[in-house]
């Protein structure tokens, strides 16, 4: 599994803790799952809140711009995020 | 409508431009589009498809201010106007102009969610760039003002340069506004109002800051977290209550859709029975009589007493849907379907195969990613559904005895039938499997859902959805099976001798079983067994009709109960478990290959799986008749 370290962290969002709150930083996903994950809220930029998760706890919950969205971990472990918002310039 | 004429009738799609004016109504899922298109139109709506495509989409008459009609089109929840996957493809096209049976539309209303105003104004930019007349409404007034939220439609429609209308379509507040947008639209030429001074705007995350900035101008204040639906979910969502609630659901639903439809089905039938006895009284004995009471009548009505079960299937799903659970027992169940290589989204549509798989294809269509999608409905009719219970029930009673193997609780009947249960479900697993590991191998199925807030369902909303499947379901019934249940009756009852029907054996359709015996020999079945396998081509059950048929006329004068007795007589139990297998596998319904053609879009996928199936059931009643042979 390709893995990005920040200060030895492993950051993705699958690794974000139930109710801690992350930005997201860039999705390494094929076109297509991210243009959606994108129209619901996963920007570059964007809060991202870990809710709860199904029984199990495979997929976990996610608040971001006001809904909640279900995503499997294998998923969300190509969301990579950041404890900081990032600049306004690097929004795009 | 009293100038319902040659071309005021017919629904714009059917190509005459000037046939009406049509408005078109666009936003993403869950934004309640269909509740408000349902409010505006009631029930002068019909389902249509778009030509070449698989879309669904509803059109609905509505009178413009002068009284001239006027077509709502009810397009697919979309996201975006980026055409990626069918849905978005068809709203592209509508909204462009480039479906030239429809022309550009003389309006647009965009349906956006206020209590998630700033990422539902991301759709606004591309659909008011279009420069269209469009009616921007706000969705769920109501919810916004209970949980504390606010905005001013006269600042949004000033910052957007569109009118903007608040409204709650559940409630039917402010909807008079959505009305009087749509009786100025037909008097209105198409002349598009100047377009609007949007900003540049090339990708989503420039959409999105600008619709934060739209809504931060129109004093927009995002509501409060919806707390009864973070307090429900802790319930539904929990380790330990959340399977046992969904373990409830399940079988509420199956106890309603099975013990609660039976009465029902029950009168349907006999409703069926009575009136084909009226009509037999009203016409002279004779061909036509035969032709119309047992082809027509018969046939149709055996698949008309499915219509309860279905009705109560699609009421308790739209319960589920409308209220918001659905959502999460897609999210439970996903764990225990990506085992099998299929996503949560697939688990709804499985779950309605167990009463029949023609709703369980059409109800596939919430899943976006077309291999899921594919995966879903090639093993959907391997689910027992509810048309294979008459055989089972039927050769269970001739064969099993009710040996009790719990005590009172599991008699050797009911185990046997949850065997068969059990063996369905095995083959769609297997299939399921097999599927990605050989045409799928290379499809990575994905779950992304979003979990709307709990709301109340609309009376309204889910009748209307009754009504609207009923319709579909009876048109069905209407066409295929009647020419299918005519066809068989022709078979049946040719060629005529000294005027009247022959035995049964020297009928086209004895003929035709006298053809397949020898293939059929080895499971362990006779020509008339042979005559009914090809009759439930037709619909599972009709095999039930056909043996009673068959056996009625040969035990002609005798009392019943013949149809046991003469199986019993006719079959031995080696042949009698190769036919339930024969029927937990084979594809033995016309109805569900004509659905799955429509659904896919090619004769291809649903050839492949009538032969899949048709070979699985081959092979397994083959085995059991000859393990049979060989143990007794």
């Amino acid at each position: 599994m390709q893995l990005s370290f920040k200060n030895g962290v492993v950051q993705t969002l699958a690794q974000l803790p139930a109710g801690a709150q992350a930005y997201l930083q860039r999705l390494d996903l094929p076109e297509e799952i991210s243009q959606r994950l994108m129209e619901l809220g996963f920007l570059p930029g964007a809060a991202v809140v870990a809710a709860g998760s199904a029984p199990g706890g495979d997929p976990r919950i996610f608040r971001v711009d006001g809904s909640e969205i279900a995503l499997r971990r294998d998923t969300a472990s190509h969301l990579y995020i950041s404890s900081q918002p990032l600049p306004e310039s690097d929004q795009l | 409508m009293s100038d319902s004429g040659s071309c005021h009738g017919a629904a714009p799609q059917t190509g005459n431009r000037k046939a009406g004016h049509y408005v078109a109504l666009v936003g993403p899922p869950n934004a309640g589009k269909s509740t408000l298109f349902n409010r505006l139109t009631g029930l002068r709506q019909k389902v249509a498809n778009f030509p070449g495509v698989t879309v669904e989409h509803h059109v609905g008459r509505v009178k413009d201010a002068a009284g001239r009609d006027l077509f709502v089109i009810d397009l697919p929840g979309i996201y975006s106007l980026t055409p990626r996957s069918e849905d978005e493809q068809v709203t592209h096209d509508v909204l462009t102009g480039a479906k030239p049976s429809l022309g550009l539309p003389d309006g647009v209303i965009l349906i956006l969610d206020s209590t998630n105003l700033q990422r539902h104004l991301v759709l606004a930019a591309p659909v008011l760039a279009l420069g269209l007349p469009t009616l921007v409404v706000l969705n769920m007034a109501d919810d916004l003002a209970t949980r504390g939220g606010k905005v001013d439609p006269a600042a949004l429609a000033r910052e957007i340069g569109a009118p903007v209308a608040l409204i709650s379509a559940a409630t039917g507040e402010g909807v008079e506004r959505v009305v009087q947008f749509l009786h100025g639209t037909g008097a209105r030429p198409v002349a598009p109002q100047p377009r609007v001074e949007l900003p540049v705007l090339p990708n989503l995350p420039a959409r999105r800051r600008w619709a934060g900035k739209v809504g931060l101008q129109a004093g927009y204040t995002a509501p409060a977290p919806p707390e009864w639906t973070r307090r429900l979910d802790a319930l539904f969502l929990h380790p330990v209550c959340g399977p046992l609630v969904f373990l409830l659901v399940v079988l509420a639903v199956f106890q309603g859709i099975f013990t609660g439809a039976q009465p029902l089905m029950d009168g349907v039938e006999a409703l069926v029975a009575w009136s084909g006895e009226q009509i037999g009284h009203l016409l002279p004995v004779g061909m036509l009589r035969s032709l119309l009471v047992e082809g027509v009548w018969g046939g149709v009505g055996s698949v008309v007493v499915f219509l309860p079960q279905i009705l109560l299937l699609f009421l308790f799903l739209g319960i589920l849907e409308d209220s918001g659970y659905l959502a999460r027992a897609a999210v439970i169940a996903d764990r225990t379907m990506s085992r099998v290589g299929l996503q949560g989204k697939a688990f709804i549509p499985l779950l309605s195969a167990y009463a029949c798989a023609v709703p369980a294809i059409m109800a596939t269509r919430t899943i976006e990613d077309k291999r899921d999608r594919l995966a879903t409905v090639l093993i959907a009719p391997f689910m027992t559904c509810s048309a294979r219970l008459p055989v089972y029930t039927l050769l269970i009673a001739a064969f099993v005895p009710n040996t009790p193997l719990l005590g009172q609780f599991l008699g050797l009947q009911a185990a046997v039938l949850l065997g068969l249960y059990l063996l369905g479900f095995a083959a769609a697993v297997g299939t399921a499997l097999l599927l990605r590991s050989s045409v799928l191998r290379h499809a990575k199925t994905t779950f992304v859902m979003e979990l709307p807030a709990y709301r109340r369902p609309s009376l309204r909303s889910l009748l209307l959805r009754l009504i609207d499947r009923a319709v579909v379901f009876l048109q069905r019934a209407g066409t295929v099976i009647l020419l299918v249940s005519v066809l068989l009756w022709v078979l049946a009852h040719l060629p005529y001798k000294d005027g009247k029907a022959p035995p049964i054996e020297e009928s086209i359709a004895g003929q035709i079983g006298r053809a397949v015996e020898p293939a059929i020999q080895p499971l362990g079945f006779n020509w008339k067994i042979g005559i009914g396998l090809i009759t439930s081509l037709a619909a599972r059950e009709v095999i039930v009709g056909t043996l009673g048929t068959i056996y009625g006329i040969e035990n002609a004068e005798q009392d019943s109960p013949p149809l046991i007795e003469s199986l019993r007589k006719d079959l031995t139990p080696g042949g009698a478990f190769a036919l339930m297998i024969f029927f937990a596998f084979a594809m033995q319904c016309f109805s569900t290959v004509a659905i799955v053609r429509r659904e896919l879009g090619s004769w291809i996928w649903p050839a492949a799986q009538f032969v899949y199936m048709g070979g699985l059931a081959y092979l397994g009643a083959l085995a059991a008749n000859q393990i049979w042979l060989r143990v007794r």
